[in-house]
């Protein structure tokens, strides 16, 4: 029951903002129109579900948006220019987030710290490789990122097809279970005789695979990349997992919802833009929208005890 | 019907091959801007307002609307951009957060049949006008100036922008340009103002020790006053500045005149350039052939004219011209 629960409210608060969209905006309701919303979102979308994977281990990531931005970089010009080496240099990124999640369980370092710390490191490898925006999408992540599927536009496909996996992944797989169960007991998922380090190591690669997608994505829709592109991805995702009905409380996450709660973020800052607020007042309103689902959920959460 | 057909056939043909004005008067024009957070960029969203009010009421457009991202962020402006064509504006300004991140959004746009048109930071999609400003060719003009008052030539200091920004690479390269074209300058010096009279006046005091004497001092804008005020506090002569247009600036020239006949000249781009993309879209919706590259002309400020532009000019604001249908023209006319 509390599961369902949990998916609900983000269900709830992206089908309302979609509506009072619709219809402040009736030129959204048609294919291009829902595309032109949504194609943001979906790097965003995997953004979240990279930072997800990490909340679950009980961790935060807040090099989040410094590590897309340094994938965008690799995408526009190693993968375009020469894709064998740009293919092992993401893979390499992937293990090196991997090597991160080991080496904060092994030290018993806060992640916060680390991750922060390494939002540096990414940042300047960033602007070491393009020094200046510029690079090119290779044609066929742009090809993909445009394509016009029947039926649905591709930003609902992907998202669709995101939660999907990483619903099967994370909520149904064997390993998943045990990777909830890294965040939510620790100590009795090594009782159980798994190897912590291992586990969590594989929940950081797993956030770097998503991250990893995320960037070739944005790289996608943006065709080129600069060193800062995705900065604001960190928080972003942060809020995308919480509204979607995750909780700093590590293993109390929710895939579906996460990409649900990325929609509604970016729904949300398009809704604002449509309403002509003063831009001061948006990151404010956008602030007050997240309290505003998180207060409701504060409010479910009551009456589920009560009960 | 027929007739009804008739006549609109005959009015619209009336309309293509006479006025220019009434084409337009149901277009949309929106402004995307990455960022509000300094006088130059207040002093361009207050033109671009006067102008497009002022269209609107005219009829000349049916809506110009300004926005503004809030964190300046490419992501952020790319939505942005999308956003505009669900609104179903007809055309976009853009001053860009980047040269080459928005070129996803700017396709987007262009293939939604919306017009874009960027100036000042400008992008390289192709389907987009640009309006560009010729830094490099203001960098050479400051030094041309110079071998005018000085044919004698000798030391220059050279005040530089914020390290790392296109523009300030452009000015320098401009400047250093203008010395091979005039060999009788040579610069004995440079420092970082960062576009600021604080910053400038604490690097020119820094260097000004080491320095021999100095005929004349080259800057980007926003430094000059600052310039100034370190050579009066070192007790050295007050050698010819090249001003960049701020209000503080003109205003140290005009009491310096006064006092002992200064005499310089004063450069930099009007924030009213929105105002220009303006009426260039304007004239693009309108079905005029226009060339996808322009440039901006600069505002020089001459002894001439320095009172007119200080009394216009607001304390701490920069000088500014609004552009209007004319100027467009000219601007478009100059690139064909």
């Amino acid at each position: 029951m509390q599961t369902k629960y949990r998916i609900l409210l983000p269900v709830i608060s992206l089908a309302v903002l979609l509506a009072a969209t619709f219809w402040m905006q009736p030129r959204t309701m048609s294919y291009f129109g829902v595309n032109l919303l949504f194609n943001l979102a979906v790097p965003i979308a995997l953004a979240t579900i990279a930072q997800m994977m990490i909340i679950m281990v009980n961790d935060i990531d807040l090099g989040m948006g410094a590590f897309v931005s340094l994938v965008a970089c690799v995408v526009a010009t190693f993968l375009h220019d020469t894709p064998v080496l740009g293919t092992f240099m993401l893979i390499g990124l992937i293990l090196s987030y991997a090597a991160m999640g080991a080496l904060i369980h092994r030290l018993e370092l806060p992640a916060i710290v680390v991750t922060l710390g390494m939002s540096f490191v990414w940042g300047g490898l960033a602007l070491f490789i393009l020094p200046s925006p510029g690079g090119a999408s290779p044609g066929w992540l742009r090809a993909l990122m445009t394509s016009k599927p029947p039926l649905m536009p591709m930003a609902v496909v992907a998202a669709i097809l995101i939660s999907i996996v990483t619903h099967l992944l994370i909520m149904r797989s064997g390993i998943g279970t045990v990777l909830r169960g890294v965040g939510g007991n620790t100590r009795a998922v090594q009782r159980a005789g798994w190897s912590v380090i291992w586990l969590k190591a594989l929940a950081y690669g797993l956030a770097g695979l998503f991250a990893v997608l995320a960037g070739m994505a944005l790289v996608g829709l943006t065709t080129s990349a600069d060193a800062n592109i995705a900065l604001r991805y960190t928080l972003l995702s942060i809020a995308g997992v919480i509204l979607g009905g995750g909780e700093f409380i590590g293993g109390k996450v929710s895939p579906t919802g996460a990409v649900i709660g990325a929609l509604t973020l970016t729904l949300a800052s398009s809704f604002l833009n449509f309403m002509r607020l003063n831009p001061d007042w948006q990151i404010g309103a956008q602030g007050a929208i997240l309290i505003l689902v998180l207060t409701a959920r504060l409010l479910f959460a009551k009456r589920e005890v009560r009960t | 019907m027929k007739t009804a057909v008739m006549l609109l056939t005959t009015a619209t043909l009336a309309l293509s091959a006479g006025a220019a004005m009434a084409d337009t008067s149901g277009k949309r024009i929106a402004l995307s801007n990455n960022y509000a957070g300094n006088s130059w960029r207040q002093a361009m969203l207050k033109t671009f307002e006067e102008t497009a009010d002022k269209a609107v009421a005219d009829g000349v457009v049916a809506a110009a609307d300004a926005y503004t991202t809030s964190e300046s962020q490419t992501t952020e402006q790319a939505a942005q951009i999308q956003n505009m064509i669900l609104q179903g504006y007809d055309a976009i300004l853009l001053n860009a957060a980047s040269p080459t991140a928005l070129n996803g959004a700017v396709k987007e746009a262009c293939d939604a049949g919306v017009l874009v048109v960027s100036f000042d930071s400008i992008v390289t999609e192709p389907c987009a006008y640009r309006i560009a400003v010729d830094f490099v060719e203001m960098g050479r003009q400051e030094v041309e100036y110079l071998s005018e008052r000085l044919p004698e030539g000798g030391k220059l200091l050279e005040i530089r922008g914020l390290a790392g920004v296109s523009t300030d690479d452009a000015i320098s390269q401009g400047i250093h340009n203008g010395v091979e074209q005039f060999p009788q300058f040579e610069v004995a010096g440079a420092v970082h103002g960062n576009w600021a009279q604080d910053v400038a006046q604490k690097a020119v005091s820094g260097i000004l020790p080491s320095l021999p004497e100095v005929v004349g001092v080259v800057t980007q804008g926003g430094d000059g006053y600052g310039a100034a005020q370190a050579f009066a506090a070192a007790g050295r002569e007050t050698p010819l500045i090249v001003l960049g247009n701020r209000q503080d600036e003109m205003a140290w020239w005009a009491e310096q005149r006064d006092a002992n006949g200064y005499e310089t000249l004063s450069l930099s781009i009007a924030p009213g350039v929105a105002s220009l993309a303006f009426w260039v879209a304007q004239q693009i919706l309108d079905g005029e052939e226009v060339p996808k590259d322009l440039t901006v002309p600069f505002l020089k400020i001459t002894q001439d004219t320095l009172d007119e532009q200080l009394a216009s000019t607001p304390v701490g604001s920069v000088a500014n011209v609004a552009y209007t249908l004319e100027d467009a023209k000219a601007v478009i006319a100059g690139a064909k």
